[in-house]
C-alpha cells in the first residue's frame, strides 16, 4: 500500500447561510487557502475530485459550475461523486495506489440553506414505500433515538453531555458556527424539538465548503512539516430498509472497523460524523471507544455541518490533530444515508 | 379477498421550494439592466471581459474584481442555431435564432434571441444590437432585451475579432 | 506494481426503451444479472460495487445508491457513485477499473443507468440558473451552435450530419438491445424529418432512453470463471475543463484532445485510425461524429467529416467502424450511455457483440463525454494482455 498524507486543509468560515454567495465564489478563497498552506498552485495539482448534491442547489448539474473555481484549462484530470466529499477523497486514494498521482485535491461544498433540507433529504429513500411518506431526515433520526433509548444503550443525559461537549470543544475551532459552554443539565431542560430529540441534538444547518489536499510520500515531506500518513481506509454500506437493520448499532462501521487496525487503545483522537448526539453515542459505542480517545475535538457535525463536506470535515480535523502533535493517531469516520447507513472510516498517524 | 389491480405507474410529485438570492455581481447586473445598462468585469487572472459578471473567472479560477465596465447594447454573433421547437411559456413563435453574441468590449458571449429579421441572413460573424422592451416593462434581467436585430454592418471575420481581443486581454493582464 | 485489469462480465438492458416497466432495481438487477452470469460469478464473489448516473432528477431520488445498494448485493461493501454528468458511464468504468488496479479488490461490479422517463427529461437536462433568461431550448440548442462552427471551419457538405445518423441507424439493425430499430433507413428519410436545431433534424438526434449497463472487471489474475474471454483494460484516461470561457474551443474541446493523448501514450498507439478495429464514440447528435473524429486524432483537423463521407466508419466495409451497436444515437439512457460505449468496445474484442461485431476486433475504444463538451473519459481494451 502506497503512504498517501493529508497535508492541507481550509474551511470557509461557518456561516448559516451564505446568501448569494454562489458555490464557486466560495470555493475560491478556501481553493486559494489550501493550496497556499501547502504552497502549491493549482497547475500542480494531478488530480482533483469533488463531492456535492443537485438536489441542495435543486438545480441539475450543479457541481459543473463549481469547476469554475479550479482555473482548469486548457484541461485538468478531474471526477465527482454526488456523495460526501469523503468518498471523493476516496477516489483520489485509489488513484494513488494506482501509482498514478503524486498531489489531489480534494472538495466538497454545499448550500442547504436555499432549500428546505429535511425535506430534501427524504428523497434518499425509497420511492415506492417510505418516501411518499415524506419521512424527512431528523424524523428518522429520532426514531433510531428513540429506539436505542428504550434499549437503554445510552440515555438523554448522555445525548445532552455529547452537545456540551461539542459546543466546548468547538470553543477552539474558529470554524465552528455553535459554540460555548452549556450544562447538560440546562441543555435536558429544553423542550424536545422532534422528541426524543431536542433542537441542539440535530446539527445546524450550514453553508459552505472545504479543501483538503493529499500527496504521496514523495511529495508530503516536502509540503508538510508532520504530514497526517492514511494508514488504512475502508467503507461499507448496510441494508436500506429501516426495518430491515437493527438501527441501535452500526454494522458497517464495526464491518470496515474490523478490516483496519483499530488499536483502539492507542487512538488518541476519533473525529466521528455524526449529524445527530445520538449517532454519536452509537459511533462510539459501535467502535469500541474507550476514554483515552477524545471524541470531536473539532466540535464534530453539532457544531457546524456543511452538508456534502462534513465527513471531508472529519479527515480534516484528524489531520490537524496530527499536525499539531497533539494526537499521533487519529480515527476519521465519514456516513452517508438515513441513520448511519453507510460509514467510511480512516486511520491517520503522524508517523 | 379480492386483491387490487397491478399498477404499473403511479405518480408521485415532489414539491421542493428554493429560495435564491443573486451573488454580489449579479445583484449589481440586475440592478443596471433593470435602468437599461449592461454590466461586465475584468478578470484579474486574464484580462479578458465577462457578461455577466460572473463571480469567478473559470479560466483562471481568479474572483472577479469589484469595478464593474459598463458594455455598449450592440455585439457580433459568434454562434448560433435556428430553433424549430417551441420555447415553453415564450410568445415567441418558432423558428426563432438562439445565438451566442459578443457584445463590443466583451471577450465572452451570452446567449439570447434574435427576431424580426429574415433568418437566412443570420451568419457566424453578424452584428446586431439590442430591441428592448418598452422601459415600462423593465425588470431584473437580461429578458429586459426581448431579442437582438441585425444591424446594417458588414459581417465581422471572427478570427480576425478574436485576435484583437485577446491581443487587447494580454495587453490588461 | 499496479495489477491488470479484465472485463469478464457485460449486461445491458434487453431493449433499451422509453417508460421501462421495471421498478429501479429492477433495471439495474436486470443488467447486473447479465453480467454476473456471463463472468461465472454470483453476488458474494464481488468486493465492491460502483455506480454512476448522472443528475437525480431524472427519477426524482437523490443519491440512488443509498436505496439501491442491496438490490446489487452492496451490503456489506464498500459502494461508492460517480457523477460526472454526461460522462458518468465512462468515469465510473474507469473508478471501477482503479478499485482493481490498486490491489484493494479483485472483484468489481460496475453499473450505469437512466430511468429518465420517471421525470420530465427536457426539464432535468436545462436546468434554469436563477436570475438567467432560460430559452430552454434543449441539449440540441447548446450543441448546435457548436456543429454549426464545425460546419464553418470544416467547410463540410451539409449533408455529413445525415450521413452519420443513417450509418448509426442501420448498425442499429444489428443490435436487438438498440431502443431506435429503423429498418430501411434512407438519406432522403433523414432529410425529410423534422428540422430541430439547424442544422440537427429529428432523425438526427438521440433518443430519451430507459437503461442500465453492467460490468464485472477482475484482476487478471481472476478471469477463469467465466466462460468467455476477457477484455484487457490497456489504458484509461480523463480530463475536464471548464464549461464556458472567453474563446472557448467548443469544436475541438483541449480536454478531448488531451485525454485522448494520454490514453493513445499509455496504451502504446500512434496512429487510432491504424491500431484500433473499432471504436464505440458518444456520439448524441449526428455531426459529432466528424467532429470528435478529429478530435480524437482519427482524422486530421477539418478532415473528420471525410472518413463518413468515404464510410471509413461503417461496419460494412469501413476500416475503422464507429458505433457498431448504434450508438448514442439510438439508445441514450444519460447515465448509463458511457458505460454502454465502453461495455461494447469490451464485447468487440472479446467476440461477443453478435451481429454487429467487427471480424476479428482485438483493440477497441470507448469514450464519453459530458457537458458543454467539457467532461471526458475514454479506455481502450484489447482481446491482449497489454505488454
Amino acid at each position: 500500500m502506497r503512504d498517501v498524507a493529508v497535508v492541507s486543509y481550509a474551511q470557509s468560515p461557518a456561516q448559516r447561510d451564505t446568501g448569494g454567495t454562489t458555490d464557486v465564489e466560495m470555493l475560491v478563497p478556501v481553493i486559494d487557502r489550501a493550496l497556499a498552506d501547502a504552497q502549491l498552485t493549482r497547475k500542480e495539482i494531478d488530480f482533483i475530485c469533488s463531492g456535492s448534491c443537485d438536489y441542495l442547489a435543486g438545480g441539475a448539474f450543479s457541481f459543473v459550475m463549481a469547476v469554475d473555481a479550479l482555473g482548469a484549462t486548457p484541461s485538468a484530470q478531474e471526477s465527482h461523486v454526488e456523495m460526501d466529499a469523503a468518498w471523493a477523497l476516496y477516489e483520489a486514494w485509489l488513484k494513488f495506489q494506482c501509482g498514478e498521482i503524486d498531489v489531489a485535491l480534494i472538495y466538497g461544498f454545499g448550500k442547504s440553506a436555499p432549500g428546505d433540507l429535511p425535506d430534501v433529504l427524504s428523497l434518499q429513500l425509497d420511492p415506492y414505500y417510505t418516501q411518499p411518506l415524506w419521512p424527512d431526515s431528523i424524523s428518522l433520526a429520532a426514531i433510531q433515538a428513540q429506539m436505542a433509548l428504550a434499549k437503554g444503550c445510552f440515555t438523554e443525559r448522555d445525548m445532552a453531555e455529547v452537545v456540551a461537549a461539542s459546543r466546548r470543544n468547538a470553543i477552539h475551532n474558529p470554524a465552528a458556527q455553535l459554540k460555548g459552554e452549556f450544562d447538560a443539565s440546562d441543555l435536558l431542560k429544553e423542550e424536545t424539538f422532534v422528541s426524543p430529540l431536542r433542537k441542539h441534538d440535530c446539527c445546524p444547518i450550514t453553508d459552505g465548503c472545504s479543501v483538503l489536499i493529499l500527496a504521496s510520500a514523495e511529495k508530503a515531506r516536502a509540503l508538510c512539516e508532520r504530514p497526517a500518513w492514511l494508514r488504512g481506509i475502508n467503507h461499507r454500506m448496510e441494508s436500506h430498509f429501516l426495518g430491515t437493520r437493527d438501527l441501535t448499532t452500526s454494522t458497517s462501521t464495526m464491518k470496515a472497523a474490523g478490516t483496519l487496525k483499530l488499536d483502539g487503545d492507542k487512538l488518541d483522537v476519533a473525529e466521528l460524523y455524526a449529524p445527530f448526539s445520538h449517532q454519536q453515542l452509537i459511533l462510539q459505542q459501535s467502535l469500541k471507544l474507550t476514554d483515552n480517545t477524545r471524541v470531536n475535538p473539532s466540535g464534530g457535525a453539532l457544531a457546524g455541518h456543511v452538508l456534502m463536506a462534513a465527513g471531508l470535515d472529519r479527515f480534516g480535523a484528524a489531520a490537524r490533530e496530527i499536525w499539531s502533535g497533539r494526537a499521533d493517531r487519529a480515527l476519521a469516520h465519514a456516513t452517508s444515508g438515513p441513520c448511519l447507513q453507510q460509514n467510511m472510516l480512516a486511520i491517520l498517524e503522524g508517523a | 379477498m379480492k386483491l387490487p389491480e397491478p399498477r404499473e405507474a403511479v405518480d408521485r410529485p415532489i414539491y421542493l421550494r428554493y429560495r435564491y438570492r443573486a451573488s454580489e455581481q449579479a445583484n449589481r447586473f440586475l440592478h443596471a439592466i433593470k435602468k437599461g445598462k449592461i454590466l461586465g468585469v475584468r478578470s484579474v487572472g486574464t484580462g479578458k471581459v465577462l457578461v455577466p459578471p460572473p463571480g469567478v473567472c473559470a479560466e483562471s479560477g481568479t474572483l472577479t474584481p469589484q469595478d464593474l465596465i459598463e458594455l455598449p447594447d450592440r455585439g457580433t454573433v459568434l454562434s448560433f442555431t435556428i430553433v424549430h421547437l417551441p420555447i415553453p411559456n415564450s410568445r415567441l413563435k418558432p423558428p426563432f435564432v438562439v445565438a451566442n453574441i459578443l457584445l463590443d468590449g466583451a471577450d465572452q458571449a451570452f446567449s439570447h434571441i434574435i427576431s424580426e429579421t429574415d433568418l437566412k441572413r443570420v451568419l457566424i460573424g453578424t452584428r446586431v444590437r439590442a430591441h428592448w422592451k418598452p422601459e415600462a416593462e423593465w425588470d431584473y434581467g437580461l429578458e429586459n432585451i426581448e431579442y437582438f436585430v441585425l444591424t446594417d454592418e458588414p459581417a465581422v471575420d471572427i478570427e480576425q475579432h478574436r485576435a484583437l481581443r485577446l491581443e487587447e486581454a494580454a495587453r490588461h493582464a | 506494481m499496479t495489477e491488470q485489469v479484465a472485463v469478464i462480465g457485460v449486461g445491458q438492458t434487453a431493449r433499451y426503451r422509453s417508460k421501462l416497466s421495471v421498478s429501479l432495481a429492477g433495471l439495474v438487477r436486470e443488467a447486473a444479472l447479465e453480467a454476473l452470469a456471463d463472468a461465472g460469478l454470483g453476488w458474494q464473489d464481488i468486493d465492491a460495487l460502483v455506480i454512476g448516473k448522472a443528475p437525480d432528477m431524472f427519477e426524482g431520488v437523490v443519491m440512488p445508491e443509498i436505496m439501491l445498494a442491496e438490490a446489487l448485493g452492496g451490503t456489506g461493501k464498500p459502494v461508492i457513485r460517480v457523477h460526472t454528468a454526461g460522462s458518468v458511464g465512462g468515469s465510473t468504468a474507469i473508478v471501477a477499473a482503479q478499485h482493481i488496479r490498486s490491489g484493494q479488490f479483485d472483484r468489481v461490479l460496475t453499473v450505469c443507468f437512466e430511468k429518465q422517463s420517471e421525470s420530465n427529461a427536457q426539464w432535468a437536462l436545462s436546468p434554469s440558473t436563477p436570475f438567467r433568461p432560460h430559452f430552454n431550448s434543449g441539449a440540441g440548442g447548446m450543441f448546435a451552435p457548436v456543429i454549426r462552427d464545425y460546419m464553418r471551419i470544416s467547410k463540410a457538405p451539409e449533408d455529413i450530419g445525415c450521413r452519420v445518423a443513417v450509418k448509426d441507424r442501420q448498425h442499429a439493425c444489428r443490435n436487438p438491445r438498440a431502443q431506435l430499430q429503423l429498418n430501411d433507413i434512407s438519406l432522403e428519410q433523414v432529410q425529410d424529418s423534422p428540422m430541430l436545431w439547424e442544422p440537427v433534424r429529428f432523425l438526427e438526434a438521440c433518443p430519451s432512453s430507459d437503461g442500465a449497463c453492467a460490468m464485472v472487471m477482475v484482476n487478471g489474475k481472476h478471469t477463469g470463471s467465466s466462460a468467455n474471454p476477457p477484455a484487457w483494460i490497456h489504458a484509461t484516461s480523463m480530463r475536464s475543463e471548464p464549461s464556458f470561457y472567453p474563446w472557448r474551443n467548443e469544436v475541438d474541446p483541449a480536454a478531448g484532445r488531451d485525454c485522448a493523448r494520454e490514453l493513445y501514450q499509455k496504451a502504446g498507439i500512434r496512429d487510432p485510425r491504424k491500431e484500433l478495429d473499432c471504436a464505440e464514440i458518444y456520439v448524441p447528435f449526428s455531426w459529432f461524429e466528424p467532429i470528435w473524429l478529429e478530435n480524437l486524432g482519427f482524422a486530421e483537423k477539418g478532415e473528420g467529416w471525410k472518413l463518413t463521407l468515404d464510410g471509413a466508419t461503417h461496419i460494412d466495409g469501413g476500416d475503422i467502424p464507429w458505433n457498431c451497436s448504434g450508438g448514442v444515437l439510438s439508445s441514450n439512457p444519460i447515465g448509463a450511455s458511457g458505460m454502454i460505449r465502453f461495455a461494447e468496445a469490451a464485447l468487440q474484442v472479446r467476440g461477443m457483440a453478435g451481429e454487429h461485431q467487427v471480424a476479428n476486433a482485438r483493440k477497441a475504444m470507448g469514450h464519453a463525454y459530458g457537458g458543454h463538451n467539457q467532461f471526458f473519459a475514454m479506455w481502450i481494451v484489447g482481446a491482449d494482455k497489454p505488454v
